[in-house]
């Protein structure tokens, strides 16, 4: 930390205008949410003009090789399919290993783009508007990687159907007091609402790129996805309902995916699971990952796209600060179980947290703990917040950080548990490798499928939040009585 | 354009500088008593529903409906499967409505929120009237600049108060620019 803080200290003279009440000011004036005072018709080139440009051959590279890694995990998961779980590094007492590891991850990834989309709108937090496009796309390809691994790891795949509430040859129905189940309608919901509260907020840019639309077939395809969206006030008045309530209902639904998806491990009496902090912790630890993700893609996506002035440092900012926070509310999870299991005086709760800290997977652990707890540490100091590079490689760390937590939590629990005699290490194979490699690939080449035919920032969102957007803007400043006076430079 | 003029006319259509020469030019429209008109903007304008004399928009209600009939179809689902028909057994846990009744509350609030956002999304697109294939205000080639930069007022010729030339003088009146007409196709 330390070697870091010494580099980033020696920029200082360099980048930052001197003088006390200067640098006082610049701290205490609310920066702009859209820099440079750009005008709502930049917006509209900028973001349309990802989209309507021709694709770079970086993006065609990008797109085979994730796509190549996407097709080389279905390859992977029809091996599992037709062989039987066995490929999988499971043993005896291991029965869940990377598979749910891999869909708790991509399930956690997901809900920092709700918590954006929905929670942030909620508490009016503006900021928002430029990264919620992008982070709610994250949250749908997220819950499609997650939601492959529930399908596979049972199996028999052709008996997925018990997951529904049909009854079975036996005329049994599936149970509904079991956690699994509610899983899945948690996460089918989640991905539903998901998908609707997305592409609600699409239309209205959608018909932007109608009305810029060149050719045919994108005349065609943006037109049919834009519903004719005529942006009357008549119009936004029920859009605007419709967008608060999906927001008002995606924020207790975010809370909850996650706190059901911790009780599959709560319910249960394993060791290490059946605990009552899991919810919260889950959820927090969730929110910490997700934003990590966000950040992982917004920063390279706004220096290739040239997005600074509207992903702005203060968005930066900002997530490195819910990633601080949260990574302190998971860091205080690890203390409060590792307390919880000694004070509880369950002597097998106590066995496997000892067992975690310094057993066969002691190095998870550590490696789960340095880089959930104290990487984010960094982001105390405003000038790392503000250095791209340590924002970076922190959430890079924060990734694989969370993927080893729902290791951890998981095989470690069941690879030892009550009786000795039973124990066995779980060995990951190179399926289970290339399964989850393959499911990194399929959430890339989505996104960057995504980033080429939709636009990646909410141009109607962000042009409402700049200071011409209010109405009653010209009052106050020196442009005039609106209306009477000449064009602004909107229009120029 | 010259071909519109044997068209239907849809109504008048004048550009405005920015969102608040569109806010105050709502209020006169308003004041002077039309009820088929519009105002249309890159994005939401905040007060433009009391400018236009809009109410709160009824989905909320609606919405709630949709919510209600979630959460009793999830009680009825989980009732029906786990209660009546084939009461399982599982960890010895009770097998009556009210023993069972807290084993469902995930499911019947994930099911609460599922139908809340559909009835949303569908409320949506019938209170807007979409989806829509063609719209006269969509052929209209200065009206595409609505969802980039461009702030217009437009009054439908269906309006009973309608009068070409009065349209033409209130939209004018107050500060509207390239004022012109719209034909239906």
């Amino acid at each position: 930390m330390s070697e870091a803080t010494a580099t980033d200290l020696s920029q200082i003279p360099a980048s930052d205008p001197p003088g006390d009440a200067a640098r006082a000011a610049q701290f205490l004036e609310r920066p702009a949410l859209v820099t440079n005072k750009r005008s709502m018709h930049w917006i509209t080139e900028r973001v349309s003009g990802i989209v309507e440009s021709p694709a770079p051959l970086w993006w065609w590279l990008s797109v085979l090789l994730s796509g190549s890694i996407a097709g080389f995990g279905f390859l992977c998961i029809a091996y599992q399919i037709s062989t039987g779980v066995g490929v999988w590094g499971l043993n005896h007492p291991v029965g869940w290993a990377w598979d749910i590891t891999n869909f708790v991850f991509w399930i956690g990834i997901g809900h920092a783009g709700t918590l954006i989309s929905a929670i942030l709108f909620l508490t009016r937090q503006k900021w928002r508007t430029s990264i919620n496009r992008a982070a709610e796309a994250m949250t749908i390809f997220a819950v499609i990687c997650a939601g492959i691994f529930p399908g596979i790891h049972v199996g028999r795949i052709w008996m997925a159907w018990f997951l529904a509430p049909i009854p079975n040859p036996n005329w049994i129905w599936p149970n509904f007091k079991s956690p699994l189940l509610w899983d899945v309608f948690a996460v089918s919901t989640y991905f539903t609402v998901s998908l609707l509260f997305w592409y609600t907020g699409l239309v209205p840019d959608l018909a932007t790129l109608r009305d810029r639309a060149k050719n045919k077939i994108a005349k065609f395809a943006y037109g049919l996805f834009a519903l004719g969206w005529r942006g009357g006030n008549r119009q936004w008045r029920h859009y605007e309902m419709v967008y608060l309530i999906l927001a008002g209902i995606s924020t207790p639904l975010v809370l909850s995916v996650h706190t059901v998806v911790s009780f599959d491990f709560a319910t249960s009496v394993i060791p290490g699971w059946h605990t009552t902090i899991f919810p919260p912790y889950f959820v927090a630890g969730a929110i910490f990952g997700g934003f990590a993700m966000v950040l992982t893609l917004m920063i390279p996506a706004r220096a290739i796209f040239g997005l600074h002035d509207m992903i702005t440092q203060k968005h930066i900012d900002n997530m490195c600060k819910i990633i601080l926070l949260t990574g302190t509310i998971v860091g205080y999870a690890y203390l409060m179980e590792f307390f919880i299991a000694w004070y509880g005086g369950n002597p097998y709760e106590l066995s496997i947290f000892i067992k975690r800290a310094t057993g066969d997977y002691a190095w998870y652990y550590w490696t789960m703990i340095s880089c959930n707890v104290l990487a984010p540490q960094f982001f105390w100091s405003r000038k790392l917040r503000g250095n791209i590079f340590v924002v970076f490689a922190v959430c890079m760390a924060v990734n694989a950080g969370m993927w080893f937590e729902r290791f951890v939590i998981i095989v470690t629990s069941i690879s030892q548990d009550f009786l000795p005699g039973a124990w066995q290490l779980f060995h990951a194979t190179w399926v289970d490798v290339m399964t989850f490699v393959g499911t990194i690939g399929l959430f890339l080449f989505l996104f960057l499928i995504f980033i080429r035919f939709l636009p990646m920032i909410a141009m109607s969102e962000v042009k409402g939040v700049l200071p011409e957007a209010d109405p009653h803007h010209g009052h106050d400043s020196q442009q005039g009585v609106p209306g009477v006076t000449a064009k602004s430079e909107v229009h120029a | 354009m010259s071909a519109q003029s044997k068209k239907k006319l849809y109504g008048v259509i004048a550009e405005y500088d920015n969102a608040a020469a569109l806010y105050h030019a709502a209020e006169k429209i308003r004041d002077a008593g039309y009820t088929r008109w519009d105002v249309h903007s890159p994005f939401p304008i905040h007060g433009m529903d009391e400018a236009m004399g809009l109410g709160r928009s009824p989905i909320g209600y609606i919405v709630f409906c949709g919510g209600t009939a979630g959460l009793l179809t999830a009680l009825g689902l989980q009732w029906f499967t786990a209660i009546f028909d084939y009461p399982l057994i599982v960890h010895g846990k009770p097998t009556n409505l009210i023993g069972t009744i807290p084993a469902f509350f995930p499911v019947m609030f994930e099911l609460t929120i599922l139908f809340s956002a559909f009835t949303a999304v569908f409320s949506l697109m019938l209170f807007t009237a979409l989806p829509r294939w063609n719209h006269p205000l969509l052929g209209h080639q200065q009206f595409k600049k609505f969802s980039d930069d461009g702030f217009f007022a437009v009054i439908e010729a269906r309006d009973p108060k309608f009068s070409l030339a009065e349209a033409e003088e209130i939209l004018a009146a107050v500060g509207g620019k390239n004022i012109s007409e719209v034909y239906d196709e």
